[in-house]
């Protein structure tokens, strides 16, 4: 008889509670409440910085959800976060464009820089702020409007209304966004008629529009079926060089394919982060080891 | 699988019944089925009432055993059976529109059937609709012009009416077109001058200087309006001269002859005659009339444009105000506030507010808009009218508070719609609106008000078919039975707030219960219902259509 049992990717916790092979020690006693240290390689900190994060901790109410997370982010690599379900990887990435600021129990201590200005400052506009990054969410948003002002939708805001500006902006992006070809007979068409990948490299598009000093992706392809995911991958590879990058995934193969840096977090706290060959055939821990090689989580 | 584990259970068919679903199927199948069925038949019965009311009828001769006879159309039967007949003292029956109120002072009979010894339908049988007085049936006998007879016998009469009666009927609107339009105009340009007069003295002091000058215009204004209306007289006068001494001389059933002046008779046909073409043209006249005319005796006949008018302006008005009101309160109360014990209680008040009786409102709207905004609008700006001869000017029912009072009434639908639809816009894209650098307003324009657009406009259809519908708050303030001025017309400026109005809703009751001819006016009710009906439905078609032209540019068919 075959088991059914099959390590799933269910809650953090309960990937504790039922492993199929004991548990590496550092994981207990995160679960157990203890302070680890993580275990940063020198070789990301070599990298100049865009986004610093320092000592960041955030609450839901009473429930912390991210434990002093310090970790720089590369100038124009791509970026991956990495970890089991509910381990605070979409909290972390929201937390960089303060989306977590809509949600009222939220509470922060600790900051960010971006390219040095303080995310976290009181005095920092986070209007302003929002229109230096970029951000891709789980299920393709596109709003209600037609391509054309989907993907100009950051300039309109801004009060651009000269045609041409916008019209080369929206091109520039589309292209970016390997998108341009499918869309440039219908860009006054409803965005809404797009498939799903498409959706959602107009989501990507609409994000680049604006120049962003970085793009943040929050699993970008797990609402997409397979063909699709492959067109958003390649394009993460194009962007890459050219964007710095952060991408929270759930699937370990797009992890080490289309990223430079890899940072493995476990119940809010980040683990391990380094450089994505190393996290994924040499890892210093065991623990991300266990993870990477699917043997938990 | 397995031969050698437990004995199943057996099931049992009731729990296969339940399991199907079968009963639930039927249950709420029929539930649809009864509402639907309600519907339609209130609906069919309505329509078929309404639209029968002009189809011209048959005029029938009754010759009775007591040697009376009568002319008219039969409107009702009543087979009363021999037990029943018994107990109520009377055989089976039918009631006959006489249409000779003249020398019978009845407009309808009962006739006992056994009392009826012949029926016949006569050729040239007429029904004549008068200016007043009524109907009128009988058989043309001559066509008089002073004492001259111009056509005598009913074939001769009836082709001579055929030919003189239109040109009367238009000499005759001509002239109340006279009346109305123009001479309402000098009347309103004279009551300018004079309530400027006092408005003079109100403000510079009686015997000022200024009062003196305004004094002055008026006279100057009276003068010319004084010889303007000297023609306008002559006119009128030219064309009652023309009219003068035309007359068509009918003779009815009981014999009598009735003379009927020419440009008093609206309309006349004879059913017993008419063809297919002829009966439509009879119908479709008479629902011309029903449609662009103003009413006549007592709002039971004529037609009822004022009150189209009148309801459709109210109900377009009341849209203009609760739409960006309820929409905004709606805003406020999602996007906005923050979630609270306040919030709730707010929101449960709203809610409750759709529960309080419309006559409250109506009784709200007299008491704040009309004696107290309205009074205070009169000291302030029309202070001549209320000095010069007691008349308020907004310190009494009219379109504007009328709209207002039932903007009000229907506010908690379009709030409640408004934040079901903002809540229907997925969170997803107003965190990608903010993502992008918008702003909480920014957002809203731009992304959640299209996208909720549609539901808006449910609700304001929803609002807009209560509003239209109702009747009791609107007779405290400003619907009146008759009101002849419209209160959008060609006078400047055009829309006039302050006037009263007539409602098709209040019509109904009015023509249905207080007319004192009420059984010639209860086939007028069905036609005003039917009417209501259409222009309520109209009225939501169109904004059904717009909703569904959103719907398509806004809602996605993935996901």
């Amino acid at each position: 008889m075959q088991s059914l049992e099959r390590p799933s990717q269910g809650i953090g916790s309960e990937a504790v509670g039922r492993p199929t092979e004991p548990p590496p020690d550092r994981l207990i006693a995160v679960a157990a409440g203890l302070e680890v240290e993580a275990e940063v390689h020198d070789g990301v900190l070599k990298e100049p910085p865009v986004l610093e994060i320092d000592r960041f901790n955030l609450w839901y109410g009473a429930k912390q959800a991210l434990h002093r997370i310090a970790m720089p982010i590369p100038l124009n690599k791509v970026t991956a976060l990495v970890g089991p379900s509910g381990c605070g990887k979409s909290t972390l990435l929201r937390s960089v464009n303060r989306l977590n600021d809509l949600v009222q129990s939220v509470r922060i201590t600790g900051d960010m820089r971006l390219n040095g200005d303080s995310i976290y400052d009181p005095r920092m506009d986070v209007i302003e702020l929002r229109k230096r990054m970029g951000m891709v969410f789980q299920k393709p948003n596109p709003f209600p409007m037609s391509i054309y002002e989907n993907v100009v939708y950051a300039l309109r805001i801004d009060g651009e209304t000269s045609r041409g500006v916008l019209d080369e902006v929206c091109e520039m992006s589309l292209r970016g966004a390997a998108l341009w070809d499918e869309v440039k007979d219908r860009l006054q068409d409803s965005a809404l008629g797009l498939s799903g990948g498409q959706q959602q490299r107009l989501c990507i598009a609409r994000a680049i529009a604006a120049e962003p000093e970085v793009l943040l992706l929050d699993e970008p392809c797990s609402a997409l079926d397979p063909i699709a995911t492959g067109k958003v991958e390649d394009l993460i590879q194009e962007l890459r060089g050219r964007y710095s990058v952060l991408i929270v995934t759930h699937n370990m193969q797009q992890a080490s394919r289309s990223s430079d840096y890899t940072a493995f977090m476990y119940l809010g706290r980040l683990i391990e982060y380094g450089a994505t060959p190393d996290i994924f055939t040499k890892p210093v821990l065991r623990e991300t080891e266990a993870y990477v090689t699917g043997r938990f989580g | 699988m397995n031969s050698k584990g437990p004995p199943r259970r057996a099931r049992s068919g009731h729990a296969n019944l339940t399991a199907h679903g079968e009963p639930w199927v039927w249950l709420t199948a029929s539930s649809l089925a009864l509402a639907i069925a309600m519907i339609v038949g209130l609906l069919s019965f309505i329509a078929w009432r309404g639209l029968a009311t002009f189809w011209p009828v048959p005029l029938e001769l009754v010759m009775l055993t007591d040697g009376r006879r009568l002319l008219g159309e039969v409107t009702e039967q009543e087979p009363v059976e021999p037990a029943t007949a018994a107990a109520v003292g009377h055989p089976a029956r039918r009631l006959i529109r006489t249409g000779d109120f003249d020398s019978s002072g009845n407009h309808y009979e009962w006739i006992d059937d056994p009392t009826i010894t012949e029926i016949a339908r006569p050729e040239w049988a007429t029904v004549v609709e008068r200016l007043d007085a009524g109907r009128l049936h009988g058989i043309p006998r001559r066509l008089l012009h002073g004492e001259q007879v111009v056509a005598e016998g009913a074939a001769e009469v009836w082709k001579a009416f055929g030919r003189e009666h239109p040109g009367a009927r238009g000499r005759l609107l001509r002239g109340l077109r006279i009346d109305k339009h123009e001479r309402g105009e000098l009347q309103r340009q004279l009551r300018a001058a004079r309530l400027a007069v006092v408005q003079a003295g109100l403000d510079a002091g009686a015997g000022s200087e200024r009062q003196a000058e305004a004094e002055q215009r008026e006279q100057k204004l009276a003068g010319e309006i004084g010889r303007r209306e000297q023609a306008l007289d002559e006119e009128t006068a030219k064309l009652r001269g023309e009219n003068a001494g035309w007359a068509v001389e009918f003779e009815t059933a009981s014999g009598g002859s009735v003379p009927v002046p020419l440009d008093g008779i609206v309309r006349a046909w004879q059913p017993n005659r008419l063809s297919l073409a002829g009966n439509l043209g009879v119908y479709f006249s008479r629902w011309g009339e029903f449609l662009g005319d103003d009413p006549r005796e007592a709002n039971s006949a004529g037609g009822v444009f004022p009150a189209i008018w009148g309801t459709v302006t109210m109900t377009l008005i009341m849209a203009l105000f609760v739409a960006p009101f309820g929409v905004l309160a709606a805003l406020y109360l999602r996007e906005y506030a923050s979630r609270g014990p306040i919030t709730t209680a707010v929101r449960v008040a709203i809610n409750n507010l759709a529960g309080v009786p419309s006559i409250v409102y109506g009784a709200f709207g007299l008491g704040f808009f009309c004696y107290v905004v309205g009074a205070g609008i009169d000291d302030v700006f029309f202070k001549a009218s209320l000095v010069a001869d007691g008349q308020p000017t907004f310190g009494t029912g009219g379109l504007l508070w009328a709209s207002l009072t039932l903007a009000l009434l229907t506010l908690p639908v379009v709030i409640v719609a408004t934040e079901e639809a903002l809540s229907a816009v997925p969170n997803s894209m107003r965190e990608g609106s903010y993502a992008c650098g918008a702003g909480k307003w920014q957002t809203i324009r731009r992304i959640v008000l299209p996208r909720a657009l549609p539901g808006i406009m449910t609700g304001l259809i929803l609002a807009m078919a209560r509003g239209a519908g109702e009747v009791a708050p609107l007779m405290l303030v400003g619907v009146k039975k008759l009101a002849l001025e419209l209160p959008v017309d060609g006078t400047f400026p055009f829309v006039h707030p302050e006037r009263e109005f007539m409602h098709l809703a209040y019509l109904i009751y009015d023509v249905g219960f207080q007319s004192p001819n009420s059984q010639a006016a209860r086939p007028m009710v069905f036609t005003i219902t039917f009417l209501l009906v259409a222009i309520i439905a109209l009225l939501n078609v169109a904004a059904i259509w717009l909703r569904s032209r959103l719907r398509r540019r806004f809602v996605s068919q993935h996901f």
